[in-house]
C-alpha cells in the first residue's frame, strides 16, 4: 500500500506541477464576508460551520478529503498501514512538514495533539469521537495523561492501537479535532491559541482585530506545490447577509458567507448575471419532523406512519423556492447507504386517515409542533400544521428561539413533535454512522442528548456497533449495505418524518475560479479556501 | 454637593449589583443549557458533565452567582463560551467603536433636531413648520432597522455616495449616525420648537427688542441660549437610549462595537458576553442620567438641592 501511494503521489508531482502554473493563476486577495465574529480557531475546540473550514486552511491532520469530494486521502501521512484484525494503524508522516513558526512537525506532535484533545481540560467538543482509541476512557476522565494507544514508533511514524474495530477511524483522523498543533506554541498562549493559531496548512493567521477582520496570509512553507492560489483570505465579520449580497453585486466582496438571504432568492435567481454566480450543490443535510415515541399518541407506529403519510413534501419544497429536494429516509443522497430505490412512506392523506382509524383515533387528537422561530421555519410548520388538520389532527405550533427547542428535545416529555429546520443535522463526516448514533440511537436518547424522537431500537443499535466494527477495507460495500438495511428499517419504523434534503447556494464574484465542486465543497463550507483562485491572478 | 455626588455614585453601584443579580437570574432561568452549547452536538455525556464540572456550572446559582461577583471585583467578566476570549477583551475591543458611534449619533440628533425646532418655531404655523412637525414625528416613530436598511439603500447602494457598511473614516459614520440619531431628532426638534415659543413671549425678549437689537441678534443671543437649557438637559439620557438603539443599527451598518456584540451574544446564548454588556450598559445609563440630573442642576438655578 504505502509502495502503492508513493508512486501515485509522484506521478502527481511531476504531472501536476506543469499544469498548476498554466491553468490555475496564483496571487491575489480574496474577500469573505460574515454576519458572526470568528469564534476560536483553536482545531481541538472550534465547531462551528464558520470557523470549520479556516481551521482546515490552517492546520492539517493525517487524513484529509479529496477537493470537492468525501474522498478520503492521506494528507500529513505520507501512506498508511492497517493490521488485518483492524486494530492497529501505522501512519508514517510526511518528512519536511513545517509550522508556521518554522519548525518541523514530527511524530511527537501528532501524539501531543491527540492526547491533548481527550484530556478533560481542553474541553475540547469533539473528545468523544477518538472512543476506539486504546486507553481514551483514562485520558478523557483524567486518570491517564495521554492515549496508551498512540506511540511514536520513531520520529516519522505514529501507530495507533484501537480497543475495537472502528470502521469510521479514517474519518475520524481527518477531523479538525485531529488535527496537529504544536506543543510550544500551545503552551505558549495557553486558552488564546484560538485567537493564535499556528498550524502546518496552506494558510497562516497575519491579522486578527476583534469584530471587523481576520485575514489569512499565504504559508510559503506549505507542503503542497501550487497550493494555496491566493495570497490573501480577507474575512469581514457584522456584515448582515443582506448587506453582503448588495456589496457582492457592486464587486467589492467575493464569497458571501452567510449565503444568499432566504429573502433575495427569487430575486437573485431571476436576475441572469447574478445567477451566473451562484454554484448550487448537495450537502449532508436532513430536515425532518421528530416524533416522540415515547408520548402518546406517537407510541404508535400507525399514528406516526399517518403523520408520515399526511405531509406533502413537494409543496414545503414549493414553499421555500425549490431550495431543497424531498426526502424520504434519513440519510441524504450524498451520503453513502442511501437506498434510491426505498419509497418510504408517500403522500397519501386517505391511507393517513384510514391508519388513525385503525389506530382508534378516529376523530384525530390533539397535540403540539415545536419550530424554531426564524424565517422559513414558522411558515414551514404551518404547512405541516394544515396538512396534519386535513386528517384531523390538530397540532398547535410552539415557536422558540432556537436553543430552547433544542433544550424541549433534550427532556423525554415536553416535545411531542419537532420541526428540525435551521437545527437539523448535518454530518460530522460522510459516513452513515454519524447520522445514527447521536441522532437515532439509544446513545442520544439521554437528557439533553439530540435524539429528539427518543427512539431507542437495541436491536438496531448492536447491528450499528457490528456494522462499524467492519474496518477491513475489503467488507467497505458489505458495510455500507448493512448500514442502508439499519436506515430502511428505522425508517419502516418512522421515528422521523424526513421533510427535505437542504441543496446550497454558494454565490461568487465574478473574479472567483475553480472547479465549480469546490464552491460547494462536503467538507469546507462555504467554499474550499485552498483551492479558490482569482482568474486574471496578481 | 460632594455629600450629594457621593450618594448617587453609592446608588449607582447599588443598582448595579442589582442589575447584575437579575440578569444573572433570568440567563440562569433560560431552559437552553450553556454547556450543551459550549460541547457541541457530537458530545458524550461524560465529556458535557466534566465540561458543567469545569466551569462551576453544577454548583447552585447563588454560589455560581458568588463566584462570579467575585471575580467581577477583581475585574474578571469571564470567558466567552462560544468565542472562547476574555470578555473584558471583547468589550474593550469594541467600546471605542461605539463609543464614536454614539458621539456622532449626539451631533447628528442635535444639529438635525435644533435646527428643525428653532426653525419651525421662527415660522411658526407655515406649512414648512406643519411638514417640520410631521417629519418630526415620523422620526420618533419610525423603526431603527427600517430607517437603516432605508438609509443604506438610497444613499450608498443606489446613490453611491457612502460605502454600505462597516467601519473606517468618515464616510463610514453618517449614515449609521444619522439612523441612530433621527429618533432623538424629532424629539429634540419639537421640545425645541415648544422652548423657543415659550421662550419668545418671555419679557426679557421684549425688553432686547424694545432695544433695537437686530432680529439675528435677539435670537442668537438671547432666546436660543436660554431655550437650549431644558433641551441641553435630556443629552444625558439619550445615552440610556442609545445603548438600545446601537444594538439595531450596529448590526444593520456591520458597525463593530458593543451593540453587535450584544445581538450577537444573544442569539448564540453567550451568557458571559450577555452579563457583560448587559452591566456595561448599566453603568453607562446610569452614569448618562447622573451627568443629565448634574447638568440641570448647573444650568437651573431654581433646583436646589435638599
Amino acid at each position: 500500500m504505502r509502495k502503492l501511494l508513493l508512486g501515485s503521489i509522484a506521478a502527481l508531482g511531476i504531472l501536476a506541477g506543469p499544469m498548476m502554473t498554466t491553468a490555475a493563476p496564483m496571487g491575489g486577495e480574496m474577500i469573505v464576508t460574515y454576519k458572526d465574529d470568528v469564534s476560536t480557531l483553536d482545531p481541538a475546540i472550534g465547531y462551528d460551520w464558520q470557523n470549520w473550514s479556516m481551521i482546515k486552511s490552517l492546520f492539517d491532520g493525517l487524513m484529509d478529503y479529496k477537493p470537492g469530494t468525501t474522498e478520503l486521502v492521506p494528507d500529513l501521512a505520507e501512506s498508511f498501514e492497517i493490521s488485518d484484525d483492524g486494530l492497529v494503524y501505522t501512519f508514517r508522516l510526511r518528512k519536511g512538514v513545517k509550522f508556521h513558526n518554522g519548525r518541523e512537525m514530527t511524530a511527537d506532535d501528532v501524539k501531543y495533539s491527540l492526547d491533548r484533545v481527550v484530556n478533560p481540560r481542553t474541553k475540547s467538543p469533539g473528545a468523544g469521537f477518538f472512543w476506539s482509541i486504546e486507553g481514551y476512557d483514562e485520558a478523557s476522565t483524567g486518570k491517564a495523561d495521554g492515549l496508551a494507544g498512540v506511540k511514536v514508533l520513531d520520529p516519522f511514524t505514529v501507530q495507533i492501537t484501537l480497543s475495537n474495530p472502528d470502521a469510521t477511524f479514517l474519518h475520524v483522523m481527518a477531523l479538525n479535532f485531529a488535527h496537529v498543533v504544536p506543543r510550544e506554541e500551545v503552551e505558549k498562549w495557553g486558552a488564546d491559541f484560538g485567537t493564535h493559531p499556528v498550524g502546518t496548512g496552506a494558510f497562516r493567521m497575519a491579522e486578527w482585530t476583534r469584530g471587523q477582520r481576520v485575514v489569512f496570509e499565504r504559508n510559503p512553507d506549505y507542503y503542497q506545490e501550487g497550493i494555496p492560489r491566493l495570497d490573501r483570505i480577507v474575512f469581514e465579520v457584522g456584515q448582515e447577509p443582506i448587506v453582503a449580497l448588495l456589496r457582492l453585486e457592486r464587486g467589492e466582496i467575493d464569497i458571501a458567507g452567510d449565503g444568499i438571504p432566504p429573502a433575495k432568492f427569487l430575486e437573485v435567481m431571476a436576475n441572469p448575471d447574478l445567477k451566473k454566480q451562484v454554484v448550487e450543490g448537495d450537502q449532508l443535510h436532513t430536515g425532518y419532523v421528530a416524533l416522540n415515541v415515547r408520548m402518546k399518541p406517537f407510541d404508535d407506529r400507525r399514528v406516526r406512519k399517518a403523520v408520515a403519510m399526511a405531509i406533502n413534501k413537494d409543496r414545503i419544497v414549493r414553499i421555500i423556492n425549490g431550495r431543497a429536494s424531498p426526502a424520504n429516509q434519513p440519510l441524504p443522497p450524498l451520503m453513502p447507504g442511501y437506498d434510491p430505490d426505498y419509497q418510504g412512506q408517500p403522500y397519501d392523506p386517505d391511507a393517513a386517515r384510514a391508519l388513525l382509524v385503525e389506530a382508534g383515533l378516529a376523530d384525530g387528537f390533539e397535540t403540539q409542533l415545536y419550530t424554531a422561530n426564524t424565517d422559513p421555519q414558522p411558515r414551514i410548520a404551518q404547512a405541516i400544521q394544515q396538512d396534519l388538520a386535513n386528517v384531523g389532527i390538530k397540532a398547535e405550533i410552539i415557536s422558540l428561539a432556537q436553543s430552547n427547542v433544542i433544550a424541549a428535545g433534550g427532556e423525554e416529555d415536553q416535545a411531542p413533535m419537532i420541526w428540525s429546520g435551521g437545527m437539523a443535522w448535518i454530518a460530522d463526516f460522510p459516513d452513515p454512522s454519524n447520522f445514527y448514533g447521536p441522532i437515532l440511537g439509544c446513545a442520544g436518547a439521554v437528557p439533553g442528548g439530540w435524539n429528539w424522537s427518543w427512539y431507542c431500537n437495541e436491536e438496531l443499535d448492536r447491528r450499528a456497533q457490528a456494522a462499524d466494527a467492519m474496518a477491513d477495507p475489503a467488507q467497505a460495500g458489505a458495510r455500507i449495505d448493512e448500514w442502508r438495511s439499519i436506515f430502511t428499517a428505522i425508517q419502516d419504523d418512522v421515528p422521523w418524518v424526513p421533510i427535505f434534503n437542504e441543496k446550497r447556494f454558494t454565490i461568487r464574484s465574478g473574479r472567483l475560479d475553480g472547479p465549480e465542486g469546490i464552491f460547494v465543497d462536503p467538507v469546507h463550507i462555504p467554499v474550499h479556501y485552498d483551492q479558490v483562485y482569482i482568474k486574471e491572478g496578481r | 454637593m460632594a455629600a450629594y455626588l457621593l450618594r448617587r455614585l453609592l446608588e449607582v453601584v447599588l443598582i448595579l449589583f442589582g442589575v447584575s443579580v437579575i440578569t444573572y437570574l433570568l440567563l440562569y432561568l433560560l431552559p437552553a443549557d450553556p454547556v450543551r452549547q459550549i460541547a457541541g452536538r457530537s458530545a458524550s455525556q461524560e465529556t458535557v458533565e466534566s465540561i458543567r464540572r469545569q466551569l462551576g456550572l453544577d454548583l447552585p446559582v447563588y454560589q455560581q452567582y458568588w463566584r462570579y461577583l467575585t471575580g467581577l471585583l477583581h475585574g474578571d467578566l469571564g470567558r466567552s463560551y462560544i468565542q472562547r476570549s476574555e470578555v473584558s477583551a471583547l468589550i474593550a475591543g469594541r467600546l471605542p467603536a461605539s463609543l464614536q458611534l454614539m458621539v456622532a449619533g449626539i451631533l447628528a440628533e442635535l444639529v438635525l433636531g435644533l435646527s428643525m425646532g428653532i426653525y419651525s418655531a421662527l415660522h411658526r404655523n407655515s406649512s414648512t413648520d406643519n411638514a417640520l412637525m410631521v417629519i418630526a414625528f415620523i422620526a420618533v416613530s419610525a423603526p431603527q432597522f427600517v430607517v437603516g436598511i432605508l438609509l443604506l439603500y438610497v444613499f450608498a447602494v443606489k446613490l453611491g455616495w457612502f460605502p454600505i457598511g462597516g467601519y473606517g473614516d468618515l464616510r463610514h459614520v453618517i449614515l449609521p449616525a444619522l439612523t441612530l440619531g433621527i429618533m432623538g431628532a424629532g424629539w429634540y426638534s419639537r421640545m425645541m420648537r415648544s422652548s423657543m415659543l415659550n421662550v419668545l413671549e418671555q419679557d426679557f425678549i421684549r425688553t432686547a427688542r424694545a432695544k433695537g437689537l437686530s432680529r439675528f441678534r435677539v435670537i442668537a443671543r438671547h432666546a436660543v441660549p436660554n431655550a437650549l437649557l431644558p433641551v441641553i438637559a435630556m443629552i444625558g439620557f439619550d445615552i440610556g437610549i442609545f445603548m438600545s438603539g446601537i444594538v439595531v443599527v450596529e448590526s444593520v451598518f456591520g458597525w463593530p462595537g458593543i451593540g453587535q456584540l450584544t445581538w450577537q451574544a444573544i442569539q448564540r446564548v453567550d451568557i458571559p458576553i450577555i452579563m457583560g454588556v448587559t452591566l456595561i450598559a448599566a453603568f453607562f445609563i446610569v452614569m448618562g442620567n447622573l451627568l443629565a440630573d448634574i447638568v440641570a442642576l448647573f444650568m437651573d438655578p431654581r433646583i436646589k438641592l435638599k
